[in-house]
């Protein structure tokens, strides 16, 4: 299958922070370029593609976030309603009529509705639907009847097929993170046709959402000389300063701040200069919302580098990106990692 | 599935061509006439020089969407609603553009880079914009023209308990009733109007009326149901899964009484559950058609339906149903007393 379409297939699929385990298989039957796959404790997927160097080889991990922001049941109201809470960072604003998928005993459709309009003061429609206002409707008419399907503590997925917008560009759900993840396999592709020193764990992790867990346990257990984590990052859009936006189909930003290690930002500019690949120049002044933080401080430290891919209206269940920008991060992550050897390693320690 | 066709079909108040073919190719074989008229209406005539009472159905083709009114520099489209949508429900929404069907989003800025007190409002129309994915101007121009409209996506699906989801219920389901309706076998004429322009003026039943003449009138709606967690239970105009409401009184019509009551009597004999729409805002055809020349006799049954205006709405298979056996029990009625007179 081509990446394009195992990453539509996990976009599509429902992975809430800290049950991600319904995207295993889809990654693990989709990377044939890896020689051994594993999962940890957490259920962070660690896929390693062995260096052809002599031992010790370097060490790469290159992590890219699976889990998704969703919404968990809190009540179920007496006319079978569900109300919920939120697992992530969502905008209440986006959530109004929207469809979902709620993942009871059997997976099942619902809408998101809010009291109509004809009932509202005057003044109400200039105010957003506050989340406690919301509801899911499941179709159910009472509580006994939904409580046979759901149950409190259950989970809900944004119910989104993938869309394909003009160009490469694409729309959907969950493109945050598992454009990393899909980024991570095209950087796979591409280093099966070269050579590379380095060992390459590509790691799909769980919990980024809700602070960084995943990365921080998959780190500790590869612990890696470079750590590339790659990110979806504010892309150009209505309403943004271009001061906090990089652009869609202009490659990926490479970051630059405290998680960046300067040798390696110099090294993936100049690689990203040699191939010919264009990248935005991403300042990033706030370093601790990525898997990155996670794996710079592991151990005793690790050099790290965080890669952006542009995505617009990110949380929401349209976020957009330019899938050839997922390729081209893939293809820079390669050319980085076929360009390392022990000496640029060793040297990412002496200051 | 009709409906699921009827209600994945779009159309615009003044653009239902996609929603006029699709009926009209329902119908054709179960009627003797169909024409069309200056605005677009489709009239489907069956036993047009019969005797007894002219009956006309009516439901209206159009569905609210959104006008696209101008392209940025950057490749944005920018659109107004025609017809009454809240801009709130159309916030992270896919759409689909225009005659080739260009595929769209209506983004809005991530949480990450909100203030809190930024999500107490709602967006304005004027801020929303659709993204087609286009890199510029030109290119957006190639594919959408002005005053095409955008529609909303979603798919007919089943949920629930015999629930249905889909867009444009409002009034694809009046229009599915109709179709369904004309194929009852009566003797006398039995005319089908399917509007156009409803939703901005009810523009559309006003002309047809005029041509068609008849002695009464069944106007058939997919209307609010507000049974929804903090509404009071007196403020529910209609509850989904109460059965198929008759109305007595709305904004701009007050149903025929004898007739609203004959309807809520047949009910009672058939055991068919109705309910009364228990909210008197909202207009529908039935205002215009009442008021047609010297005046028609009408009466409007209506589907519940949550969240109408909106991407998504609700309705109950049963509540369908049961407007259709109603309907069709009052035709059975009235070629009863034709057989007898």
């Amino acid at each position: 299958m081509e990446i394009k379409q195992v990453f539509r297939t996990l976009s599509e699929a429902s992975g809430v922070s800290g049950y991600e385990h319904n995207l295993t298989s889809t990654l693990q039957e989709h990377c044939p370029w890896a020689d051994e796959i594993k999962t940890d404790k957490l259920g962070n997927v660690i896929m390693l593609k062995k260096g052809h160097g002599t031992n010790p080889r370097p060490k790469v991990m290159l992590a890219g976030h699976m889990d998704e922001i969703g919404l968990i049941i809190t009540k179920i109201e007496k006319d079978g309603f569900l109300r919920f809470g939120t697992i992530g960072g969502f905008d209440q604003r986006v959530l109004l009529a929207q469809e979902v998928v709620v993942h009871g005993r059997e997976s099942r459709t619902g809408v998101i509705g809010a009291k109509p309009p004809h009932i509202q003061v005057a003044g109400e429609q200039g105010k957003s639907v506050s989340m406690e206002d919301l509801f899911i409707d499941i179709g159910f008419d009472s509580k006994a009847q939904t409580e046979e399907h759901v149950s409190i503590g259950d989970l809900v997925t944004m119910k989104r097929d993938v869309l394909d917008l003009q160009g490469s560009f694409m729309a959907g759900k969950s493109f945050d993170d598992r454009a990393g993840v899909a980024a991570i396999f095209e950087c796979f592709k591409v280093l099966a046709g070269i050579s590379h020193a380095a060992d390459v764990y590509g790691v799909a992790t769980v919990q980024e959402e809700v602070g960084l867990r995943g990365a921080i346990t998959s780190t500790y257990g590869i612990v890696p000389d470079i750590g590339i984590a790659i990110d979806v990052s504010f892309g150009d859009s209505p309403g943004l300063p271009e001061s906090d936006t990089i652009k869609l189909g202009q490659g990926p930003g490479i970051a630059i701040g405290p998680h960046v290690h300067p040798k390696i930002h110099a090294r993936m500019v100049e690689t990203a200069k040699e191939w010919n690949i264009s990248f935005s120049p991403d300042p990033s002044p706030y370093p601790g919302g990525t898997d990155t933080y996670a794996i710079q401080v592991a151990q005793a430290g690790v050099a790290t580098i965080l890669l952006s891919i542009p995505l617009r209206y990110m949380h929401t269940p349209i976020e957009t990106l330019d899938y050839e920008d997922v390729r081209q991060t893939g293809r820079l992550m390669a050319m980085f990692i076929a360009g390392l050897n022990n000496d640029f390693v060793e040297g990412l320690t002496c200051f | 599935m009709l409906l699921a066709r009827l209600t994945e079909a779009n159309g615009a108040p003044g653009q239902e061509g996609d929603v006029r073919d699709l009926i009209r190719a329902e119908i054709e074989p179960h009627v003797h006439q169909v024409k069309t008229d200056a605005l677009g209406n489709l009239i489907a005539i069956k036993n047009p020089d019969a005797p007894g009472p002219k009956v006309m159905l009516a439901a209206h083709m159009d569905e609210v969407a959104l006008m696209i009114v101008g392209i940025e520099s950057n490749g944005y489209l920018k659109f107004r609603p025609i017809g009454g949508v809240d801009p709130r429900v159309l916030v992270a929404k896919s759409v689909v553009v225009g005659a080739k069907k260009i595929a769209g989003v209506i983004g809005s800025k991530p949480i990450h880079l909100q203030k809190p007190p930024e999500r107490e409002r709602a967006f304005t129309i004027q801020e929303l914009l659709i993204d087609i994915g286009a890199k510029n101007k030109e290119e957006a121009e190639r594919l959408v023209k002005l005053g095409e409209c955008a529609y909303f996506t979603t798919k007919h699906e089943e949920m629930g308990n015999g629930k249905i989801k889909a867009k444009a219920l409002d009034d694809r389901v009046g229009c599915d009733l109709a179709i369904r309706l004309l194929q009852e076998d009566v003797s006398f004429p039995l005319i089908a109007a399917f509007t156009v322009q409803e939703e901005v003026g009810l523009r559309g039943a006003g002309v047809a009326t005029y041509q068609i003449k008849p002695d009464l009138a069944l106007v058939l709606e997919g209307t609010t149901a507000s049974d929804v967690p903090g509404t009071d239970e007196h403020k529910h105009a209609t509850t989904v899964g109460a059965g198929p409401c008759i109305t007595v009184i709305d904004r701009v019509s007050i149903p025929h009484p004898p007739l609203v009551q004959e309807l809520f009597a047949l009910a009672e004999e058939e055991g068919i559950k109705v309910q009364v729409r228990r909210n008197t805002a909202g207009g529908t055809d039935a205002g215009k058609i009442q008021m047609s020349e010297e005046g028609v006799k009408v009466a409007t049954i209506a589907v519940p339906c949550r969240y109408i205006h909106s991407p998504v709405s609700v309705m109950s298979k049963d509540d369908y149903e049961g407007a259709y056996r109603l309907v069709r029990s009052y035709l059975k009625k009235l070629q009863e007393r034709e057989a007898s007179n």
